[in-house]
């Protein structure tokens, strides 16, 4: 995967230098190893700084809309699921086709970084990635990890690594996954009795500071007013009260209904270590099971819980 | 899908319901209303969203 930078890079260049795209959104190196933020690249000079490897976990279809230029269009690199988001923003009217140029990344999948730090007990100095093989680094020690062992839960069950939409790819698809049990986390908490269930939900949500990282994270979540934020009417508590906390993570969740692609954005983000999918997991496990529907795959649909059809379930009506 | 979520999380599912009711059934309005009544009741006091005030 790593091979492909350089054609990342010279894409931008060319399409930055002839003036067919005002801004470039990508991948940069962060400030520590092991992390990698967003970055808007306006000039071909700055492609350099362009990266693209297995930490790129973030979700770029977040930033479209806040950077895109007044006039012209803007490019983004996109993995499967950046460009699944992509297609969400468009079936939303977010953005338009004709304002973007998508630079579809083929992905093997990003590491799970908690993973890779629970290995050491000292801070990583560096993190380098070859293939499938990782070398990570710290004062103390060095391990050389298989990639594939290290992946981030929702990139190990993806079904959809390539772009399903682009203008130009970076690389040649990769093979996509087919899962036996697609859904196999949701259904082990599913077996578990109601009040074994809440008990699993209290001690996941435990932590949380109400930072709202996942929610900003989230391509999903472009509310100019988020609920969480609304004082007039307040529709939950700020504090750090558990009904509180139960309230804006069920909410967040159920706004992601019918149109999360379970990139793992909102994991990646939370400074906590919170595994918030398990919330949004079921929901695209209903989605699936009762509308047929997964998010972002198709651009003449609307999600499920936008249309009405004469087919939709209605057995919980009475 | 929202009552399945809520579900999957632990609430009990007979905490939520859905109706359709013409503003001509009054019968059904008065029917429901008492079925969730006692639907409810019988789950008792719901502790899960409440908050605890301190006195």
């Amino acid at each position: 995967m790593d091979t492909c930078i350089e054609k990342i890079r010279a894409i931008c260049a060319d399409l930055l230098a002839k003036g067919e795209v005002q801004k470039v959104i990508g991948f940069a190196e962060g400030s520590i190893p092991m992390a990698s933020r967003p970055i808007a690249v306006t000039s071909k000079d700055d492609v350099e700084k362009l990266v693209f490897n297995a930490t790129c976990g973030l979700n770029l279809a977040n930033y479209v809309s806040d950077a895109l230029p007044k006039e012209g269009k803007i490019a983004v690199t996109a993995k499967g699921c950046d460009s699944r988001n992509l297609v969400t923003h468009m079936v939303e009217n977010q953005v338009s086709r004709d304002r973007l140029y998508i630079i579809g990344v083929p992905c093997t999948g990003m590491v799970d970084k908690r993973k890779i730090a629970a290995l050491f007990e000292d801070e990583i100095t560096d993190f380098i990635e070859e293939g499938d093989t990782l070398t990570i680094v710290s004062a103390q020690k060095k391990e050389v990890v298989s990639k594939k062992d290290m992946l981030r839960h929702n990139c190990r069950m993806c079904t959809h690594r390539n772009p399903v939409v682009f203008d130009v790819m970076a690389a040649e698809p990769v093979a996509e996954q087919s899962l036996d049990q697609p859904f196999a986390d949701v259904d082990q908490i599913a077996a578990m009795d109601p009040e074994a269930r809440w008990a699993h939900f209290q001690e996941l949500t435990k932590n949380c500071i109400r930072c709202y990282a996942c929610r900003n994270a989230c391509p999903l979540c472009y509310c100019p007013t988020c609920f969480v934020d609304e004082s007039s009417p307040q529709w939950v508590g700020k504090g750090q009260d558990k009904t509180d906390i139960n309230t804006f993570h069920f909410l967040r969740a159920f706004h992601c209904a019918g149109r999360c692609t379970d990139c793992g954005a909102c994991v990646e983000a939370c400074p906590m270590g919170i595994n918030v999918r398990d919330f949004t997991r079921k929901l695209n496990k209903d989605a699936l099971e009762l509308f047929g529907w997964e998010a972002g795959l198709d651009m003449e649909k609307r999600p499920p819980l936008d249309v009405y059809s004469p087919d939709d379930p209605d057995d919980f009506i009475k | 899908m929202m009552g399945n979520l809520l579900e999957h999380v632990g609430v009990e599912r007979d905490r939520l319901h859905f109706s359709w009711i013409s503003s001509a059934e009054a019968t059904k309005f008065v029917d429901v209303v008492k079925e969730i009544s006692d639907k409810v009741r019988a789950l008792d006091t719901d502790k899960k969203f409440a908050k605890e005030y301190t006195k």
